[in-house]
């Protein structure tokens, strides 16, 4: 079977969960072949990608592939496809995994589909737009198919591959180092798991009230060891942070499972995460439209209802 | 500085957006179209930087003949012309496709610094600017929540996973915004009139240098194979809490293995 390239979503040497799932999909097109973009892989990493799958692992560990924004990556890559001929490149549909999948496009003359939620034969991507109105069935028609695929659309399943390791030096183009990385600014964001790869999410919306009262959000979340997020009237209030924002103009997750708590459901917050597998919503207002997605929902204040559902997990552990 | 901002018309959330039965593209009528929000954010980033170093604003948009409201709204707020790409040629065009035709205008025109929103609120690709910084070959500053211009140099910090990067580059670039960089401005009513005077080029492909086998439903790269509305998820069960309601969602994500 044909290789299909998956690029590596990776923060100080470790391997993200998307990128076991992208090998996970990988397996069920053709064959695996991990792609790592920068210095600092370890024999765990290459472990883990073996352990998912990755026949093959590609190493481009130069300092320079991470030293310029995006186009590095995507030079790395159109490096790959000319030299191995995969049968697609699988990204993580992470904001920068799109940019470099778009730039990819443009190099390898082939078509992009972005947040892709499956994959299936002769790489028919689907997808869910129009917050989530519509399901879209989606190919390319050109070269190489380059799909970049939504964090959650798979569980991640081990199977051994032989993790071969293959070095690969990339000369980079004088365009590639136009925009220069020159500090990485890491903020504080505990022990929680990160919004748009989490399992679970618990959001606030307005019906939290205050900034001091997303503490009740964050204690749910914390027993559940899942992200917490917000909706727009929550950081339009400035209560929680914008990065931590579900929504249209902010991220999208697909989550195992989606708790909001006071959020009413406008659609531009379901464009967010109507893709979530499992929805619980708590809300004061029987009539607010986030009750039709839920497969559960509490009528009530969330003030009583979230520190009692807490106590609850914390006590059935 | 010679700015120009892209805007792109699309239909309301608010509204039903729709696909269209004969060719699955976007059904422009069955909606309201509005400004982009996200390239609201583009357009008062460009009006700061005009504001702060001078030159001039351009708005680019590319979309059929009802485009021009958005246009306007953009020479409301306060940017000086603007450039219309309009051509049916135009009609099903993809993002390879799209990034090409802009790319095209903007070496005619020429520019300093182009601006965009980081995504637009129907086809939420994001890879629009990435894009058009490959086909122009200039640097890409993309996802930008603060933007510094300094002679010929430009900074942005840039939304990470874990935070930001602070990056630097030359003129000229290719910046998209992300929400709330900035608070864009409302027109005024003098904005308004004064837009009705300020000049708007329309272009055909033709115009701009842009080969028609490269633009449209036919040339794209990417197709909509078959769609369909998704299924109204099962109706949930809704509880009143009666004082435990709390508990109640614990048995239900007991029952689920999540707890």
């Amino acid at each position: 079977m044909s290789e299909i390239l998956v690029l590596v979503d990776h923060a100080e040497g470790e391997v993200k969960k998307v990128t076991l799932e992208l090998l996970t999909l990988a397996r069920t097109l053709g064959t695996p072949a991990a792609v790592w973009a920068g210095p600092g892989i370890t024999a765990d990493a290459k472990a883990r990608l073996a352990e998912y799958g990755a026949e093959k692992i590609y190493v481009a560990g130069a300092d320079d592939i991470v030293e310029y924004v995006v186009a590095p990556k995507a030079e790395l890559l159109a490096q790959l496809v000319a030299a191995k001929s995969p049968a697609a490149v699988l990204v993580a549909a992470t904001a920068e995994g799109k940019e470099v999948a778009g730039r990819l496009a443009i190099k390898t003359d082939s078509g992009v589909i972005t947040d892709a939620v499956g994959l299936g034969e002769g790489f028919v991507a689907d997808q869910s737009i129009f917050g989530g109105g519509i399901n879209v069935h989606s190919r390319v028609r050109k070269g190489t198919p380059i799909v970049a695929v939504r964090p959650n659309s798979t569980a991640p399943v081990a199977a051994a591959g032989a993790g071969t390791e293959e070095e690969i030096t990339v000369t980079l183009s004088d365009a590639a180092k136009a925009a220069r990385v020159v500090e990485r600014v890491k903020q504080e964001k505990g022990a929680r798991p990160e919004l748009t790869e989490a399992a679970i999410v618990v959001s606030g919306g307005r019906g939290v009230g205050s900034a001091e009262n997303f503490s009740v959000i964050e204690g749910l979340a914390d027993a559940l060891g899942a992200a917490v997020g917000a909706s727009r009237a929550a950081t339009d209030a400035g209560w929680y942070p914008h990065q931590f924002q579900v929504g249209q103009t902010g991220k999208t997750v697909s989550p195992q499972l989606y708790i909001a708590a006071g959020i009413s459901g406008a659609i531009q917050h379901r464009a967010g995460m109507q893709t979530a597998k499992t929805i619980v919503a708590i809300n004061k207002d029987p009539e607010a439209p986030i009750f039709e997605l839920a497969d559960y929902g509490v009528v009530g204040d969330l003030h009583q209802v979230v520190p009692q559902l807490t106590e609850e997990i914390n006590k059935r552990k | 500085m010679n700015i120009v901002v892209c805007v792109k018309q699309v239909p309301d959330t608010a509204t039903e957006r729709k696909l269209r039965s004969d060719d699955n593209t976007l059904d422009r009528d069955a909606a309201d179209g509005v400004v982009n929000e996200l390239d609201e954010y583009a357009v008062e980033e460009a009006l700061k930087l005009k504001e702060a170093h001078g030159g001039e604003v351009t708005v680019l948009t590319m979309g059929p003949g009802k485009a021009t409201d958005t246009i306007r709204k953009a020479l409301a707020m306060g940017a000086d012309k603007a450039v219309h790409l309009s051509d049916d040629a135009l009609h099903g065009s993809d993002a390879l496709s799209t990034s090409y035709a802009m790319a095209q205008v903007l070496k005619k025109i020429g520019f300093d610094l182009v601006i965009l929103g980081s995504e637009s609120t129907d086809a939420r690709t994001g890879v629009l600017a990435a894009m058009l910084a490959e086909r122009l070959g200039t640097a890409q500053l993309t996802l930008a929540n603060k933007v510094e211009v300094e002679g010929s140099s430009i900074r942005i910090q840039r939304l990470t996973d874990y935070g930001f990067d602070r990056v630097e580059a030359t003129l000229p670039a290719v910046v998209s915004v992300v929400e709330k960089i900035n608070e864009p401005r409302y027109p005024s009513f003098k904005g308004i009139m004064a837009a009705k005077k300020k000049p708007v080029e329309t272009l055909a492909i033709g115009d701009a240098s842009i080969d028609a086998g490269q633009v449209g439903l036919a040339a794209a790269w990417s197709e909509v194979v078959d769609f369909a509305a998704a299924p109204p998820r099962a109706a949930g069960t809704i509880v009143k809490d009666e004082g435990d309601g709390g508990a109640k969602a614990a048995d239900f994500l007991a029952s689920k293995k999540f707890i």
